[in-house]
């Protein structure tokens, strides 16, 4: 016998999804303003093992020479991420949802046995609630990074009228390199999500549409009853 | 619920209404996307939504954020960097220093006011080290010197001191910027006739420029040979190019 049990409420989804194509676009707009003056690299002194972003790149995605473009998509979008993240991190706190998110103490010692299991090594999997130890950790970093990305863009975008917030992530200059590093960021972050919803399956992805998993019910009357009631 | 479904197909009546509202919301945003860069051509204006929006920021910025009291943070000499040329609009090679005069076409109409360097330096001489930042990203620490605006307004255009934007253009028109009085009248918003030390190079717009450190470096025009006040919104290069009109940082 199975029961539906109730894996994310409709905020959590809501925010989700509408997150993902805003950030999206914030990161394609992102890129175009990115072009305009690029400086950053992965190396040292005069070695540069890779240039953010090499010719070819721009050249493939068409991305180059639209500033203008850029700009204005980044700072009309820019207001609707703001304002989910925003709602999320209320719903979240207010609804105390924060306590399955947030890492516990132990977190930490069990995220890296979660995935040296997820790598294939035979460990033990730790017990976990809504999220395991490294979701825990993972989920709570990209809200803080959504956070810093809303504080040090705000930072370039106004750093006269708001200099003491540009003050405090260190200057104009550094406040780009931040704004620039969490977005790369996002897409690690990304690359490494889509791979373990992949490999979590179709019912862990149908209960981020639905907010529902099948399960094995039970022996808890009261929870039948109450889905059955539903 | 009167009629009691099994789970399983509780789950697909679930999952056939959560993927039906996914696949809508993936229409609703493609369709948001596709009118918000309607019209979009490269290198030519912004479609109006976005241009709506950037007004929006502007009104919000100037009622929420703006001050005179807000300065830009200022930098000791040795911070002074190398500033890029970057632009030569409006800055032709055969330009006469000897036959420039600053017009000043007052508010309202009057008669318009011819000036030479001479007038511009019986004002008191300002000096600021402020960082020059470039819409394009990068930006360098840079000292200009030269007279307040505010001040300069005060002494040869007392009546215009209340008109809501003034207008600025090279003497060839080939260059021209518009700018919200608040910001132009700004404390450090300089007509400068020296930069790092050094009377004003030609391509950094001799023999008088605006060192306009509340906004982007395309606001800070060069080789000012035009200035007009008026209460509706001036015709601006790079607003006409899809920028920002208010450019504001």
């Amino acid at each position: 016998m199975k029961t539906l049990e109730q894996k994310h409420r409709f905020a959590t989804r809501w925010c989700h999804w509408v997150n993902f194509p805003v950030l999206s676009a914030m990161i394609f707009s992102g890129l175009l303003i990115y072009w305009a003056y690029d400086p950053y690299r992965i190396g040292a002194r005069s070695v540069t093992l890779f240039h953010f972003f090499p010719d070819w790149f721009y050249d493939l995605t068409g991305i180059n020479a639209q500033l203008a473009r850029g700009m204005a998509l980044h700072f009309a979008l820019a207001w609707i991420f703001a304002l989910n993240g925003i709602a999320y991190f209320i719903y979240t706190v207010v609804s105390g949802e924060w306590r399955e998110l947030v890492p516990e103490q132990k977190s930490f010692r069990e995220a890296a046995l979660v995935a040296l299991h997820d790598m294939g090594f035979k460990v033990p999997k730790p017990p976990q609630g809504r999220y395991n130890a490294a979701q825990r950790i993972s989920y709570s970093a990209i809200v803080i990074m959504g956070g810093l990305s809303l504080i040090t863009g705000l930072a370039i975008y106004k750093p006269a009228q708001l200099h003491w917030l540009t003050a405090l992530v260190g200057g104009y200059e550094w406040a780009r390199f931040e704004h620039f590093w969490l977005t790369m960021g996002y897409v690690g972050f990304f690359a490494i999500h889509i791979g373990q919803v992949i490999r979590a399956g179709w019912a862990n992805f149908r209960s981020m549409v639905t907010g529902y998993d099948l399960v094995e019910a039970t022996t808890i009357p009261e929870t039948e009853e109450l889905v059955n009631a539903e | 619920m009167p009629n009691k479904l099994t789970p399983e197909r509780e789950m697909s009546r679930r999952t056939r209404r959560g993927f039906m509202a996914l696949g809508a919301g993936a229409v609703v945003a493609a369709g948001g996307w596709q009118w918000l860069n309607a019209g979009y051509k490269r290198g030519g204006d912004i479609p109006s939504p976005l241009r709506t929006m950037l007004r929006f920021n502007e009104r919000v910025v100037r009622s929420a954020l703006f001050s005179d009291d807000h300065l830009v943070k200022t930098y000791p000499s040795s911070a002074i960097g190398e500033l890029k040329e970057n632009g030569d609009f409006g800055l032709p090679d055969d330009f006469d220093a000897d036959s420039w005069n600053l017009r000043l076409m007052p508010l309202g109409g009057g008669l318009p006011v011819s000036l030479t360097m001479d007038d511009l330096r019986t004002l008191p001489r300002h000096e600021e080290t402020i960082d020059f930042k470039c819409v394009e990203g990068w930006s360098t620490v840079t000292q200009f010197a030269g007279a307040r605006f505010s001040e300069f307004v005060a002494k040869f255009a007392p009546g215009s001191a209340n008109a809501g934007y003034v207008a600025m253009a090279t003497p060839d028109g080939g260059y021209y910027v518009g700018l919200d009085a608040p910001s132009a009248m700004h404390s450090q918003t300089l007509l400068a006739w020296e930069m790092n030390g050094e009377d004003l190079a030609d391509e950094h717009g001799a023999p008088l420029r605006l060192a306009i450190p509340v906004k982007y470096g395309i606001k800070n025009i060069k080789r000012i040979g035009k200035i007009a006040f008026g209460d509706t919104e001036p015709p601006d290069y790079w607003r006409e190019r899809g920028y920002d009109f208010y450019a504001g940082l």
